[in-house]
């Protein structure tokens, strides 16, 4: 037994499989932007990965179980944020999500709020002390959630507002929900869709039109239709081997849509082919699979609760981004972590990584 | 140190993150299939799609041949325009598009989307023509929306250009699109918005005139910018054709013409060039140079003065007192009437119980006719009678041997054919017998006969060469011109042509017509357009007045120039008509002998002559 958490803990596999992301990531965002007016962004990204690197070092120095120690007083301080963005925040792409900081840097609020909920579901959790988790407790779970999933939804950020969810829906199955409460949650969500469907002229008319998309893609080509078509299309027509590096029409002509974040899988897939696709995807199932290593081994619940939140986050960012390159869920905007091209969500994962390292290195210690 | 939910006392489920791991796999498993249906199962469909996203074909517009006169001078020709095209290989967003297209391009949705609706069963990636010829603004307006309505795309075309307007209209024609029923057929080679000759000479030598388009193809980005050219194929241009047409003589019968109604047609006689042809009213075939706008169109066909018609080979019209030449003919050919006969005219006959007019009726009579005299005079009374002697059957047959009656075979589309009445016809037609006294007004060219103004030119020159019939002409380099050669005796050309000399210069019916230097002969016509009485009924209307004729030619015998000239509602065909087929013949000789002048004083050796000023100017009015 050590006494003292050391950097020789960090799990090196783990960021040897971020790292062969990342580069990837690097790559595809210069292939996607070298011919256009975007030209040399890999270099921002460069820079927000190493900044990510940093604070992925700070964040793991700093005992998880202080970090849960101030949960209630994050969680005020998060949803406070959220709040001061929808009134004085800066739009962009016409949604309320940043908060101009010092230096030209703007944070997305709701990116830190992952975080936060995160360090709250792990604690509050934590205390349930019995395997079994309570109708009362559950409820609470959700309520937690809830309340700044429906901020984030006001800003509106639909695809931020739901990665949230899994983190308590993972969080619940692992404290212990009950098979009958889990049947009840998954009956009402089985009842909420189409009642959600009913309810679409209550949401902003970019949502709506997603959702229409979705359902009728043939009948908008050049709107989200148009986006999840040429996004196949450039998938479809890498074949097996792909169009060479650099090389895919889709993609260096532009009919890809933002072919450097959201879309940068299609990219890949255009100019890397299915192989390149299965390169990545099974770099992903191992980061995952390495993840729920990293829980089984944490010293206790509450480090468990974390890097499983982190998971949730990352796992289903995964899943649903590849699912909406190849058309089979509704365009979200919801980035693929690690490679999509952006400061906010880059930072974010690896803050998630930090909480993983510093679970990891505090096994042993006493 | 250790809070209350701290602790590692606390169990950590493995079982349930083991099944985490599991539902990890199974979910990349599930990923990794949708992506192979679609790399891999649906490749080619993908691969096809995104060829077409990137890749534009554009039309290069082979310009039309230009029309040249006989001396090399341009008449019609083509220059280069802007048009816009709409790319259809998006059904969705060219729906989308239109209210935006119609706002910019001030193009109705109605119009649109009947031009989209008729180029449905084209391939999708054949743009089709929305604006022929784009103005500035309409140029400024697709640039500037390059990225919001990529449906839109700017072509280089080929438009036709008609520098003298409606000089020569109706023997030109005019372009337009390509009518559906063209595209139809099966050995159609266009496409919609394809531009092709719809009348006239524009029409008849289409596929002479009419080049073939290239094709370029560029690859595009997502906003329609074309990046790069994959491959040009280049336009051939269309072949031009020369023309018989002599512009100089043109000029001069649009000049003599500018005012009336009719037509006149100049033509080479020995050869069958025409050298001019005009009719009037006319049109300008610049309107139709584009798409000519629904009620423009619906203007001039409703137009009671028909503008479209080519008078001078589609007005069929009694041929009047000309006719009296094909009567000549006949009865010195026949011998069915002796060439010495006289008769008294005292201004009217009677015939058949019924009285028939002379043209001089109430200013007296003709006196003592003779042959001679009953062409110079003109007179109906002595034709009468001669039609009487001949009878029908023997009219229609000499009046068919001079070209009458059937088509001349010009090289226009619509040629009408007139008509010859004969017993065969009334029977065919009005399933009845042919009355005698329809001959007695068929005799002085009224009745049933029609002719149009090229057959008279034609029947005229073949009586004066002897039975020459040349065929009509505007291709200079016209293929084996066809010549039906009917024999008529000398002596007949003699005395027919003896009387049409009269005509001019032995004080005949056009006398004002006389030339200097020049053996110019014809025979005048004035006819009826609606017979005598029901004109007195109606009152003197100018659309019932008499229809003036002159086919006059020179020299007498063996002519080189023939021209006949109608003027509708002229009433004298010596008096308004002669003078004008005057004019151009005096301006043929005129320049002729310019020509042999300045070849003689200057023989500049392998030197193109200098361009000659027109001709215009008439110096031989006579009394």
């Amino acid at each position: 037994m050590k006494d003292r958490p050391r950097i020789q803990d960090f799990d090196w596999a783990l960021l040897a499989i971020v790292a062969a992301i990342t580069g990837i990531g690097v790559l595809e965002i210069y292939s996607s932007t070298h011919a256009s007016g975007m030209a040399g962004i890999q270099w921002k990204q460069l820079m927000w990965i190493g900044l990510g690197i940093a604070g992925m070092f700070l964040i793991s120095q700093i005992d998880y179980h202080t970090l849960l120690d101030q949960a209630p007083g994050l969680y005020i301080f998060g949803i406070a944020s959220l709040l001061v963005v929808l009134v004085i925040g800066h739009s962009r792409f016409g949604a309320k999500r940043w908060v101009p900081l010092v230096g030209g840097f703007n944070l997305q609020v709701s990116e830190l709020m992952k975080l936060i909920i995160i360090i709250v579901l792990a604690r509050y959790l934590s205390e349930v002390r019995t395997d079994r988790l309570t109708l009362t407790d559950l409820v609470k779970v959700g309520v937690i959630t809830l309340v700044p999933v429906v901020l984030i939804l006001k800003q509106p950020d639909l695809g931020t507002a739901m990665v949230l969810i899994p983190v308590a829906m993972l969080g619940a199955f692992l404290a212990g929900i009950e098979w009958k409460h889990a049947a009840i949650g998954v009956l009402l969500v089985g009842l909420m869709v189409p009642i959600g469907l009913n309810m679409r002229h209550y949401l902003k008319p970019y949502q709506q039109q997603r959702i229409e998309t979705f359902l009728h893609p043939e009948e908008d080509q050049r709107g989200a239709g148009y986006q999840v078509l040429q996004s196949e299309i450039a998938v479809g027509s890498g074949g097996f081997w792909g169009k060479g590096f650099g090389k895919g029409s889709q993609n260096q002509l532009g009919f890809v849509p933002v072919r450097y974040s959201d879309f940068i899988l299609a990219a890949l897939a255009e100019e890397m082919g299915f192989i390149g696709v299965c390169v990545v995807l099974l770099l992903y199932l191992g980061l995952i699979l390495r993840l729920v290593d990293n829980a089984q081994k944490a010293k206790d619940k509450a480090g468990m609760f974390v890097v499983m939140g982190v998971t949730a986050i990352l796992g289903f960012h995964v899943l649903v981004n590849a699912a909406m390159v190849i058309g089979y869920v509704p365009v979200t905007g919801i980035p693929l972590p690690l490679m999509s091209y952006g400061g906010s969500a880059t930072a974010f994962v690896f803050l998630a990584l930090g909480l993983v390292m510093n679970v990891r290195m505090r096994r042993f210690v006493n | 140190m250790s809070p209350s939910w701290s602790g590692n006392d606390q169990k950590i489920p493995l079982g349930r993150l083991a099944l985490v791991s599991y539902a990890s796999v199974i979910f990349v498993v599930l990923l990794l299939i949708g992506f192979w249906k679609l790399q891999v199962v649906q490749s080619g469909h993908f691969a096809d799609l995104a060829e077409r996203n990137r890749v534009r074909s554009i039309p290069i517009i082979a310009p039309r041949g230009p029309m040249l006169d006989r001396e090399g001078r341009i008449l019609v020709d083509s220059f280069p325009s802007t048009s816009i095209l709409l790319l259809r290989d998006d059904p969705k967003l060219l729906a989308r598009s239109i209210p935006q297209i119609e706002e910019g391009l001030g193009i109705s949705k109605e119009d649109l989307k009947q031009q989209i609706e008729a180029a449905k069963n084209e391939p999708k990636f054949q743009p089709i023509v929305i604006k022929p010829v784009a103005t500035m603004p309409d140029i400024a307006f697709v640039e500037s929306h390059r990225a919001d309505l990529p449906v839109l795309e700017l072509m280089l075309v080929q438009r036709r250009r008609y520098p003298y307007a409606e000089m020569l209209a109706n023997g030109v024609g005019y372009v337009g699109e390509v009518s559906p029923q063209d595209m139809d057929r099966p050995d159609s080679h266009y496409r919609p918005g394809d531009i092709v000759g719809k009348a006239g000479l524009e029409k008849q030598y289409n596929n002479v005139l009419e080049g073939t388009d290239g094709m370029r193809r560029v690859i595009v980005n997502s906003v329609g910018k074309a990046v790069r050219t994959l491959d040009n194929v280049e336009a051939i241009p269309g072949k031009p054709i020369q023309l018989t047409i002599d512009l100089d003589l043109q000029t001069v019968a649009e000049a003599d013409m500018a005012d009336k109604e009719g037509s006149v047609v100049a033509m080479d006689a020995r050869t069958g060039d025409i050298l001019a042809m005009v009719s009037r009213p006319t049109f300008d075939p610049n309107d139709f140079a584009v798409r000519i706008p629904q009620d423009e169109w619906q203007k001039l066909n409703s137009d009671l003065e028909t503008p479209l018609l080519n008078r001078a080979i589609q007005a069929q019209l009694a041929p009047g007192s000309v006719f009296k030449i094909v009567m000549a003919t006949a009865m010195l050919e026949t011998k069915a009437v002796p060439e010495t006969m006289t008769v008294f005219c005292p201004g009217y006959a009677t015939f058949y119980g019924r009285q028939f007019k002379c043209h001089v009726f109430g200013k007296g009579g003709h006196g003592e006719v003779d042959l001679h005299k009953a062409i110079v005079q003109s007179c109906d009374i002595y034709f009468y009678n001669v039609g009487k002697g001949l009878g029908i059957d023997r009219i229609s047959f000499y009046a068919n041997a001079l070209g009458l009656g059937h088509r001349t075979g010009i090289d226009l589309p619509s040629e009408e054919p007139g008509l010859v009445p004969s017993e065969d016809w009334a029977q065919k037609v009005f399933h009845r017998k042919w009355y005698a006294g329809e001959t007695i007004s068929v005799s002085v060219g009224q009745g049933a006969v029609t002719t149009t103004p090229i057959q008279l030119a034609r029947m005229i020159a073949g009586v004066a060469s002897g039975g020459m019939l040349v065929e009509p002409h505007l291709l200079k380099n016209f293929p084996n011109p066809h010549v039906d050669h009917f024999t008529i005796s000398d002596d007949t050309v003699e005395k027919v042509t003896q009387g049409m000399y009269g005509v001019v210069n032995e004080g005949g019916t056009a006398a004002g017509a006389k030339l200097q230097n020049v053996e110019f002969c014809g025979k005048s016509g004035s006819a009826q357009v609606i017979g005598y009485d029901v004109r007195n009924r109606l009152g003197k209307q100018k659309q019932f007045k008499d229809n003036a004729w002159f086919v006059g030619y020179a020299p007498r015998r063996n002519p080189d120039i023939v021209v006949a000239v109608l003027v509708q509602g002229g009433e004298h065909g010596g008096a308004v008509a002669g003078p004008i087929a005057r004019d151009l013949v005096k301006a043929y000789y005129d320049k002729k002998n310019a020509r042999s002048q300045q070849q003689a004083k200057m023989q500049p050796p392998d030197q193109p002559s200098p361009p000659r000023p027109l001709i215009a100017t008439v110096g031989a009015h006579q009394p």
